[in-house]
């Protein structure tokens, strides 16, 4: 990353450039940094992304200085904010809707991804860290939303934290600890506040990483094959800084749209009531960003016993195993049996793994047989928080050796299947969990894990690529 | 790339299509002078909304959010301003000698609520708690709309409904029941204006008080937004120009 010159230059800059490599490193991943000459809109989205952090972080600075993070003082301060300090109402409304913009950046930058395999080889690290930022974003957005202490931060936070109590014998003094008393109150809100101020630094961190991972082998691109030839690339700046920087226009206009004429669109009327632990709201709904999720914890109303713990893993490894075309490739089988701490070979291998499956799967068979059941809360807790840390498991579970849906015709389709299932339980996240709701939330939360689970081993056994193209170049002469 | 149009309007929508869903009955459609993108305040209507307000509202709900310095912005002089607040009893202290004591009302002064607290307001009310108002648009779904169908929505209640003792029939309230009676009555007050004071009117003129109250830096955001995306326009209409001239020697 670091480039370091070989003899000093003249000049300030050459000086301290030879003992501080700043500016030629900056030049090395913003000017000079060779890039696919190919890629279409989707790819503004991981600078939007960045330029939405530093906003969330400019603003939420000068927010802090005049919020007061304690029960009876949040709500009078934001109000405050929004009379008293000079554009104040400025500053709250373009930390409030930035936040929204950022989730939509996110969701977009992640479904490029998705559809262009950009999670494959070698870029699976990358692909970790991004979701590592989604993870702390989602964390700090929510306690963001706490803040304002309205009746949709307290009893969001209520019905959240609440979660945790799920786990059993640990789950209360879990949730008692989270809280800081025994109920969300002013030690809950003052410590939301700190690791609302905190996790964005952490953020900022993570993607660096992220940016030190993609600068390791470069952007993917439309086409998903690698830039052979150097006519294949061009340098960063300045066709993508000009390209980024019209990307930021079009965004900005979105963005200020909504803070200038529906700054509240996004946000709920009840949070402009003060928290009441006394009175709770007719329907708690999180933020619009969290209503997939919402609806998948939701989804689970019925009891999960333990023998089908027991069995489905092992089905499912049987599953996995059979969807291998031939053994050695990359897939998740056998990034499983990597991580294996037998590394016995053969017979004795073989013998090691089938006693260790026996045991565990005899004792999980065992208690099950005797009522031992995941409750439906917690099964709704556990599937919540799996339908991120599924996507850590992407680059195994997708065994096409082409990354770009351009070339995959079934994967394309259950690509746009899976976007429009993914709003759908947004919907229904929306909407309260009764009768028919609930029946539909069950089959797209089934959906929403099959396409990961099954649904990418299949494709990468059944599916017929298309034919790819020579090279990058190629393919954009025939056009 | 439309498709990630789509996708990303149908994730904004979402929120809207979840309000739409409730159970209540959906509020009349007005057009206010504070709508729309070039939207602004109608100040007459705001200095007879806050006339409503003090002489029916004020028994009951406070402003509290509100300071009397900010009335100068819906076209009041300084010195009216000055008098108003001086017509409220402002509690202060405590003095030198450790006392509480009552003084007139300064500009700076916030409008005081007509109840110490919660429990003193229930214990006069029979129970029920009149909400302060200074914010009641933005907490309620369609706000503007909503308080004016309240307002003017009172009506005999369906066959067959019983109204308990205390509470009254209202559709646009949700559940139906709600404990303020009919508060706008016929020349209910005098305007000084001389507009007819029928409770549609007085209806218009007390939101648009109350839309001003909860929003009072609106017109100063959508004149800033107006500014803004013309400037965004403009500029991105450069970079656009500027991307297709650089990207012209490539491939």
């Amino acid at each position: 990353m670091a480039h370091v010159p070989h003899e000093q230059k003249p000049g300030i800059i050459g000086w301290l450039d030879y003992r501080l490599p700043i500016f030629g490193t900056l030049k090395g991943a913003l000017v000079d940094y060779p890039v696919p000459k190919n890629l279409n809109y989707c790819w503004n989205f991981g600078s939007l992304a960045g330029i939405c952090l530093v906003i969330q972080i400019l603003t939420g600075i000068f927010l802090a200085m005049h919020y007061n993070p304690t029960a009876a003082g949040a709500f009078n301060s934001v109000e405050h904010i929004m009379r008293d300090v000079n554009y104040g109402w400025l500053l709250r409304y373009m930390h409030a809707v930035g936040a929204s913009m950022f989730f939509i950046v996110v969701y977009i930058h992640i479904s490029r991804g998705l559809y262009y395999g950009s999670y494959k080889s070698p870029r699976e690290v990358l692909w970790w860290l991004g979701v590592l930022i989604l993870v702390l974003m989602m964390a700090t957005a929510f306690m963001g939303y706490v803040l304002p202490w309205g009746q949709m931060s307290f009893w969001g936070a209520t019905v959240i934290t609440n979660l945790f109590s799920a786990f059993p014998v640990i789950g209360d003094p879990i949730v008692i600890w989270l809280w800081g008393g025994f109920s969300v109150d002013s030690p809950t809100l003052n410590r939301f506040f700190v690791l609302h101020y905190l996790l964005p630094f952490l953020i900022v961190g993570v993607v660096f990483l992220h940016l030190v991972a993609l600068h390791a082998h470069g952007s993917n691109n439309p086409l998903g094959i690698d830039a052979k030839a150097p006519k294949d690339k061009i340098p960063f700046h300045p066709y993508y800084t000009v390209k980024d920087f019209f990307g930021f226009g079009v965004f900005f206009l979105v963005y200020a749209a909504f803070i200038f004429f529906a700054p509240n669109y996004l946000g709920h009327p009840d949070n402009y009531i003060e928290a009441n632990p006394l009175v709770t709201p007719m329907h708690i709904v999180p933020e619009w960003y969290f209503l997939p999720f919402y609806a998948i914890l939701r989804a689970f109303v019925f009891d999960i016993p333990f023998w089908a713990i027991a069995i489905l893993p092992l089905a499912y490894a049987g599953y996995l195993k059979w969807t291998l075309k031939k053994s050695g490739e990359c897939s998740m089988a056998n990034f499983l049996a990597a991580l294996n701490p037998s590394r016995a070979e053969g017979a004795a291998g073989r013998m090691q793994r089938f006693l260790a499956v026996l045991g565990v799967g005899g004792f999980l068979l065992l208690i099950g047989l005797a009522g031992f059941v995941i409750e439906a809360k917690l099964a709704g807790v556990l599937a919540m928080f799996g339908a991120i840390l599924v996507l850590l498991f992407l680059p195994w579970l997708d065994t096409s050796p082409v990354r770009s849906a351009s070339f995959r015709p079934l994967y394309r389709w259950f690509f746009w299947l899976f976007a429009l299932n993914a709003v759908a339980l947004g919907f229904l996240g929306s909407l309260p969990a009764e009768g028919i709701y609930v029946v539909i939330a069950m089959i797209c939360t089934a959906f929403y894990f099959a396409f990961f689970l099954v649904v990418m081993p299949l494709l990468g056994k059944y599916e017929k690529p298309l034919q790819l193209p020579e090279s990058i170049s190629a393919a954009v002469l025939k056009h | 790339m439309r498709s990630f149009l789509t996708l990303v309007a149908l994730l904004i929508l979402t929120p809207a299509l979840a309000l739409a869903a409730g159970s209540v009955k959906p509020p009349r459609q007005v057009d206010w002078a504070f709508d729309g993108v070039f939207g602004t305040f109608d100040r007459p209507a705001i200095q007879r909304g806050l006339q409503v307000y003090r002489e029916v509202c004020a028994a009951c709900h406070g402003v509290h959010r509100v300071a009397f310095r900010t009335l100068t912005d819906v076209g009041f002089t300084e010195a009216e301003v000055r008098a108003l607040a001086a017509e409220y009893m402002i509690k202060d202290g405590p003095d030198d000698s450790g006392e509480m004591f009552e003084r007139p009302g300064r500009p700076s002064d916030r409008f005081p609520a007509p109840y110490p607290n919660e429990q003193a307001a229930r214990a006069a009310q029979g129970g029920a708690y009149p909400p302060d108002l200074s914010l009641i648009i933005k907490a309620r779904p369609d706000g503007a709309n909503y308080l004016y169908s309240l307002l003017t929505g009172y009506r005999d209640a369906p066959e067959g409904m019983v109204v308990p003792e205390r509470m009254h029939y209202n559709p646009y309230f949700p559940g139906g029941l709600i404990a303020m009676a009919a508060p706008l009555m016929q020349d209910g007050v005098t305007y000084q204006d001389g507009t007819a004071a029928t409770p549609e009117q007085m209806a218009r003129d007390v939101v648009n008080f109350l839309q001003w109250a909860a929003e009072p830096e609106m017109e100063t955001r959508k004149r800033m937004g107006i500014h803004v995306m013309i400037y965004l326009f403009i500029m991105t209409g450069f970079f656009y120009a500027a991307k297709k001239r650089i990207w012209s020697k490539v491939e």
